[in-house]
């Protein structure tokens, strides 16, 4: 009984569970450190190699040249930032709200399903590169063309993910609610939303990076016909002017909004799933 | 408030069915005239082999499957409001609490939460998960789980409470300490149950009736009354009646299985 007796006046704590909690504070230092150190090291690389292999400015420019043009262009890449961003989201936005109702429609109705969910492939697997010449033919404003564009990509992912999340639920719960006498928008409210959850949010962060390269391209093909430029348009421009400064700065910022955009996604998904969700769980 | 329940000949009749069958695609019969009387109080398990159509049965009596013949009679007509089911999973929302999981019936009907706010703290009383009522059913174990689904089928307390399988999934001791808190939810409550099983052993210490099905074509093939007196405790499962009974039972499902092959 003296073996039992041991460590009682201190609460036990094993000297696995002080491994663990040690080796989780370093992982969570790691997780920035880590990407940092290695930024760091490649951005002084990089300004080694310009200056000692002398590549001329035109070809690359330094990274001290690139955050020089980034503050004195700022005034202008800003607003472009804002236009690309607007685009961006206004697409995301839209591509939620069709891709959501569509998706309803489908599951709601078979033959809505049968008769349009091929058209939505075709629109998908269609470059988008490809259409968006005829867009700016058919459409006057040149912000709506390229809004349909950025919709186009966007939607897309929205859709299917939901779809098939309304087609997930529990066969057992949906008995459950029929002999509870439940009805079809009762079911759907409470039953295949929840369930669709999961699956439209991984969509979401899916078209979130879609959203921006949608407006990328249309600004490439688009906001070169004299509309208000965007950051993609800002980059093309530069590129005609051997800017180069300009050109990578250009393509920080839209860098910096991919990632800003799927870090918000993965925000939302977050909020929205961790208290149930298995993929929102943190494992022992 | 245990409410005493006449003695098995003096019941009265809750629903019957009579000369029911399904047949499916592919001429596979699953039930074949199959008649079955249940009254009000009756703990009846329905016992055979797999496959011989009781999950089938609970289809029909619960109206999500249409029989190809025969019908269901309900003494005074049937409402939505008369049934609980309990299936072999718990079957819970995973986004939703435990008390929201329960409240699920009279949502379902148009009841607000706090009309019933006492009637879902009872159930969950009555399973002893109240302290639980904010979690979420990942937080639960699996006896947990089920005894939540229980609290759910009976809040409304309907006339039925039709359950397959429910406990085939958990350990042995969670399944001994569930049939026991299951007894007493029915003294409670007084409802009347039909209960899937393919343990011998779990069919008699429950029930009252056990219904013993046989195979291709799924069909009844005897009928046998457990006389126990309830309450029963754990030291029925080491009686001499019980013993009886569990040979009685069991020679029956052997005859059912023989008559299959
Ligand atoms: N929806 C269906 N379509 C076609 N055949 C079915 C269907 N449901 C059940 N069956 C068949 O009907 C028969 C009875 O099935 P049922 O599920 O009622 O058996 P069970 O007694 O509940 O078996 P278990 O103990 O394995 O759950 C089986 O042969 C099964 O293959
Ligand atoms: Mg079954």
């Amino acid at each position: 009984m003296s073996i039992t007796d041991t460590g009682t006046e201190t609460p036990l704590v094993d000297q696995e569970e002080l491994d663990r909690a040690r080796r989780e504070k370093i992982m969570r230092m790691a997780r920035w450190l880590l990407p940092s150190l290695v930024l760091i090291l490649s951005v002084l690389a990089w300004h080694l190699y310009v200056t000692i292999a002398e590549v001329p400015h035109y070809i690359l420019p330094g990274p001290g040249l690139v955050a020089q043009k980034m503050v004195e262009d700022w005034p202008l890449l800003w607003p472009a930032m804002v236009i690309t961003g607007r685009l961006t989201l206004l697409a995301l936005l839209m591509a939620v709200a069709g891709g959501v109702v569509l998706a309803v429609a489908f599951t709601q109705s078979k033959w809505a399903e049968m008769s349009f969910f091929p058209y939505a492939v075709i629109l998908q697997v269609t470059p988008v590169v490809a259409i968006a010449p005829l867009l700016q033919i058919y459409i006057d404003n040149a912000f709506m063309a390229a809004l349909l564009c950025a919709w186009i990509v966007a939607f897309f992912p929205i859709l299917s993910n939901t779809t098939i999340g309304l087609k997930s639920a529990d066969h057992n719960l949906e008995d459950l609610f029929s002999i509870y006498g439940a009805t079809r928008w009762q079911k759907l409210r409470y039953l295949y939303a929840p369930t669709a959850l999961p699956f439209f949010l991984g969509g979401l962060k899916i078209a979130g990076g879609l959203a921006l390269i949608g407006a990328v391209v249309a600004e490439f093909v688009i906001g070169r016909a004299g509309t208000g430029l965007g950051l993609a348009s800002t980059l093309l421009e530069a590129s005609y002017r051997f800017n180069f400064g300009r050109l990578y700065a250009a393509l920080i910022l839209i860098s910096v909004m991919g990632v800003v955009i799927f870090a918000l996604m993965s925000t939302i998904s977050y909020l929205a799933l961790f208290r149930w969700h298995e993929s929102a769980l943190k494992r022992e | 408030m245990s409410l005493s329940r006449p003695p098995l000949g003096e019941r009265s009749t809750l629903l019957q069915m009579n000369h029911v069958e399904k047949t499916f695609r592919g001429n596979i019969v699953a039930l074949k005239d199959m008649n079955l009387t249940v009254n009000e109080g009756d703990f009846i398990s329905l016992l055979g082999p797999s496959g011989c159509g009781k999950s089938t049965a609970l289809r029909i009596i619960s109206g999500l499957m249409q029989p190809t013949a025969g019908q269901i009679r309900w003494t005074g007509g049937q409402s939505k409001d008369d049934l609980g089911v309990v299936f072999q999973e718990p079957t819970l929302m995973p986004w939703a609490r435990v008390v929201d999981n329960v409240w699920l019936p009279f949502r379902l009907r148009g009841i607000s939460y706090n009309e019933v706010k006492d009637e879902v703290l009872q159930a969950l009383k009555l399973v002893g998960l109240e302290k639980f009522q904010r979690a979420f059913p990942r937080e639960l174990s699996g006896g947990m789980k089920m005894r939540v689904a229980i609290a759910r089928a009976m809040v409304t307390k309907p006339r039925l409470i039709l359950m397959d399988e429910p406990f085939a999934a958990l350990d042995e001791i969670t399944r001994h300490k569930l049939n026991q808190d299951l007894l007493a939810l029915r003294e409670a409550i007084g409802c009347t149950v039909i209960f899937v099983t393919h343990s011998v052993f779990e069919s008699v210490f429950l029930s009252d009736r056990i219904v013993v099905m046989a195979a291709r074509p799924g069909r009844v093939i005897r009928q046998l009354e457990v006389d126990a007196a309830y309450p029963r405790t754990e030291e029925f499962r080491t009686s001499a009646e019980y013993a009886a009974h569990c040979r009685e039972a069991s020679d029956a499902l052997h005859q059912a299985i023989g008559e299959a092959a």
